[in-house]
């Protein structure tokens, strides 16, 4: 016989949304089963690029990416590791006078946001950062940002909800979701039946497919931003690095490594993706104009993920449109990083009180339906 | 090597120039084909025929002893065929995209494209940490070996050899004839062990007289030599000045000022891992290796595979492996290239290869890998010597993160990020996780191979230093 399982909230997914919902849904008594396909961040959550920034952001997710900054200021108490987070400050340039407009509009538009940003002259840059390139004409620095390791701060979230109560089954493969009267049955690939009052739909580039099955279908595609990290090297930069207009970013983890995004990828199959040839190459040449002193160093490793993109960049965050009790977590479009944490609360509140102090509206599922 | 064409558009690429590299080109250019061939190496030969630099003046039968005549045979095969093949030495291949090899030479990448790829990329030593083996002055077996064999040097003028299997008293045997003074030869295998694997090692039984008198002559010039080994320490302030083991009657200390260790081989995978090709657990090797046909086939078609690269199997089998694959390449390419007695000779390796095998089954029984290492190895001993990572952080992993699989355990510890990608250590880490986890090996699953295979730098790309020129002008 299949054992049936009950629970107050079941979440499809132990990314850094899943697990932090988890982990703030015990922290208000609430049962919870995490299920996940894989290991918790081992995907998105675990194998991107680490910023820890809410500089750059659409002003519809500057609320959010404040609260996840409030959250991110008290980490180590909440998942029992530093996870290498630092606040360095994050450094967006600017390459030309116009880049630099761009960014003091930006700065303009976002005060009430409390980010602090500082526009920084060619000349500040040459005296406080020598090692940048020529290129670099100015820059928006926000003090407060800064990066962290994905790879601890994910599965981090997880353990702590495990540590808070939460039933976390891993290699948990959901099959089907229905909603069966005033409750959801979820059947696993392991032969788990589940009972829940709510589901959450934090499945990253996956969960498409369960909007889907309730009717709600976005147009979802699956990105592979591309990362390299150099052999560790002497300190030199505890900034994040940023380029207005797109291109590379650069960190210098604590180890002495620096971790280099940029580019896309390819998908090998439904779950991995790997590098390009051409995305490896425009990473390392656009690195050496960023950083010219890395051209001597060694590139010892790059990968790649697989994550859920929206086309207007924007999350969905919020109640489903046509199922009470199924809640969206999803489509990150590549920067559900920093505000991972804070969705997770969410998504929390929305379960126990039907709605959220932070303003949503940007990140509803029916912008698309 | 302007004047090379090959017909219908094949165009076949040999990575690798050892003893299957070189069978595999001299067999596709006997048949009318002009492969690439791209060797990591300075010069062809592998890691086991190995040349000395030019003005060096050392005789076959010094650098190779036994070997002598087959390493002469290789480098003049290899010779015989130039201008027929495109030779590129001192490259490396990085990274493969496409029916594309990314190539590093020089400082420069570029792309080579190909048909038909025969991955033929040997082996490194298959390392076992102890404490102490990061101090200088210890070597794997192979990197003994090759100092000696390549520059002319020896570890050390009082050298301990440790660990387990065939190269072990090979590699004491050189040393000692080369003048170096064999303390002690140090075996973790029992004599038990090779007594019962004697039946299948007489399927060889050249090669295994050539193991009985590398044993004999160290026994004769007052080599001692211990069985049922157990390392326990290098030591020595700055440099190793002693080792110490145990066996059943206790511990023991020698002074000694260099180690060289090693428990055989392992296959050097990374390429064909980040072509896609499946790969299967193997037993035997404990290890995850490329899977292939008993004619060379890997699982992707135009992909073949031989030699150590593939399978450790030794010298003698990677010459027949490495023909076979171009055999089974021409016959996959046209079905008209192979003469029927071309046919019967590509049925004929197969038998060989099979033959050796057993004699390669043997091995593995008369110096089996040391099944308590993992359990025994103490958690202060750093196992990731790039990262500096011990054992006690992976088995914490495990035991406190609940990590089974190791890419988690990578990811949580650091184990194999560092410069040499876990060549050196992932099969150690892997035996750790197991044994703590009270796992089988074969579920701890293997490292995902990643681009760059060795490390690259940033200015290898060719319009990168065009821009920067440009930009100094």
């Amino acid at each position: 016989m299949t054992p049936l399982l009950s629970t107050d909230v079941a979440i499809i997914g132990g990314g850094i949304v899943g697990a932090s919902a988890a982990l703030a849904l015990r922290r208000m008594n609430i049962a919870v089963m995490v299920l996940e396909r894989d290991v918790c961040g081992s995907h998105s959550s675990g194998v991107n690029y680490g910023g820890v920034r809410r500089q750059g952001r659409s002003i519809s997710q500057l609320a959010l990416s404040a609260r996840a900054h409030e959250i991110w200021g008290r980490l180590e108490s909440l998942i029992g590791i530093s996870a290498e987070y630092l606040r360095s400050g994050h450094l967006k340039i600017a390459r030309s006078e116009a880049d630099m407009a761009s960014l003091e509009a930006y700065r303009e538009k976002t005060l009430e946001y409390g980010m602090n940003l500082q526009m920084l002259d060619g000349s500040y840059l040459r005296k406080h950062y020598p090692w940048l390139g020529e290129r670099a004409v100015g820059g928006s620095l926000c003090p407060e940002d800064g990066h962290a390791n994905p790879r601890l701060v994910s599965p981090a979230f997880a353990m702590a909800a495990k540590r808070a109560g939460a039933d976390i089954r891993e290699h948990c493969r959901v099959d089907s979701v229905n909603k069966d009267g005033d409750h959801f049955l979820l059947r696993t690939h392991s032969g788990l039946q589940i009972r829940s009052q709510f589901v959450l739909n934090c499945a990253g580039a996956w969960s498409g497919k369960i909007a889907a099955q309730f009717g709600e279908v976005v147009p979802m595609e699956s990105i592979h931003p591309v990362m390299v990290v150099t052999e560790p090297l002497a300190p030199f930069m505890s900034l994040s690095l940023g380029v207005e207009g797109g291109g590379v970013y650069a960190r210098q983890a604590p180890r002495g490594n620096c971790v280099i995004g940029g580019s896309r990828g390819f998908a090998l199959d439904e779950l991995r993706a790997r590098p390009s040839r051409s995305a490896i190459n425009l990473v390392l040449q656009q690195t050496v104009e960023l950083l010219p002193g890395l051209r001597h160093a060694h590139i010892i490793r790059s990968w790649s993920g697989t994550e859920g993109s929206l086309p207007d960049r924007q999350p969905v965050i919020g109640f489903s449109k046509t199922t009470p009790g199924l809640v969206h977590g999803f489509g990150f479009s590549g920067a559900g990083f920093q505000i991972g944490p804070a969705v997770g609360e969410v998504l929390a509140e929305l379960v126990r009180d039907g709605r959220s102090q932070t303003p949503l509206d940007a990140f509803a599922i029916d912008r698309y339906t | 090597m302007s004047q090379i064409s090959n017909p219908e558009s094949c165009i076949p690429v040999i990575v690798g120039a050892g003893p299957a590299g070189v069978r595999a080109a001299q067999t596709l250019v006997r048949h009318g084909l002009h492969p690439v061939v791209i060797d990591e190496s300075a010069a062809w030969g592998g890691q086991i025929y190995r040349r000395q630099p030019k003005e060096f003046k050392r005789s076959a039968q010094q650098l190779y002893g036994f070997e002598a005549a087959r390493a002469e045979s290789i480098h003049q095969a290899m010779s015989e065929i130039q201008g027929q093949i495109d030779y590129r030495p001192d490259t490396l291949v990085w990274n493969a995209e496409d029916r594309q090899l990314d190539t590093l030479h020089a400082g420069v990448t570029s792309v080579t494209p190909y048909t038909h790829l025969i991955i033929a990329t040997g082996a490194t030593d298959l390392v076992l940490p102890f404490e102490g083996w990061t101090l200088p002055g210890v070597y794997s077996l192979g990197g003994a070996q090759v100092s000696l064999k390549f520059q002319a040097c020896a570890i050390g003028q009082r050298v301990v050899f440790m660990g387990t299997g065939p190269l072990l008293y090979l590699v004491a045997y050189q040393y000692a004839r080369a003048g170096a003074q064999v303390v002690a030869v140090l075996d973790t295998a029992s004599l038990v062990d090779q007594i019962t694997a004697t039946p299948r090692l007489l399927n060889k039984p050249a090669l295994f007289a050539k193991g009985v008198y590398y044993v004999a002559w160290l026994r004769t010039h007052g080599v001692p030599i211990y069985r049922s080994i157990q390392p326990i320490a290098a030591r020595g302030e700055g440099r190793v000045t002693s080792v110490t083991w145990r066996d059943k009657q206790g511990e023991h200390t020698l002074d000694c000022d260099a180690i060289g260790f090693g428990y055989g081989l392992r296959s050097e995978t990374q390429l064909a891992d980040i072509l896609g090709v499946k790969f299967q657990y193997d037993q035997a090797q404990r290890a995850s290796i490329p899977i292939r046909d008993e004619a060379g086939r890997s699982s992707i078609a135009g992909v073949y595979l031989a030699g150590d690269g593939a399978s450790i199997m030794g010298a003698e089998a990677s010459e027949l492996a490495g023909e076979l694959a171009a055999l089974t390449l021409l016959e996959d390419v046209d079905k008209q290239y192979l003469s029927p007695a071309a046919h019967q000779h590509l049925k004929s390796l197969k038998s060989r290869l099979a033959h050796i095998s057993q004699f390669r089954s043997g091995l593995e029984r008369a110096f089996p890998f040391p099944a308590h290492w993992a359990k025994q190895i103490t958690n202060e001993v750093i196992i990731c010597r790039c990262e500096q990572i011990t054992a006690g952080e992976i088995r914490k992993a495990v035991t406190e993160l609940n990590a089974l699989d190791l890419n988690r355990v990578k990811a949580l510890t650091r184990v194999g990020m560092g410069r040499c990608q876990a060549r050196m250590c992932a099969a150690a880490a892997a035996e750790i996780v197991a044994a703590c986890a009270g796992i089988q090996i074969n579920s701890v699953s293997r490292l995902r191979g990643q681009a760059p295979i060795k490390p690259i730098p940033f200015i290898a790309d060719a319009q990168v230093i065009s821009s920067l020129k440009r930009g100094e002008q």
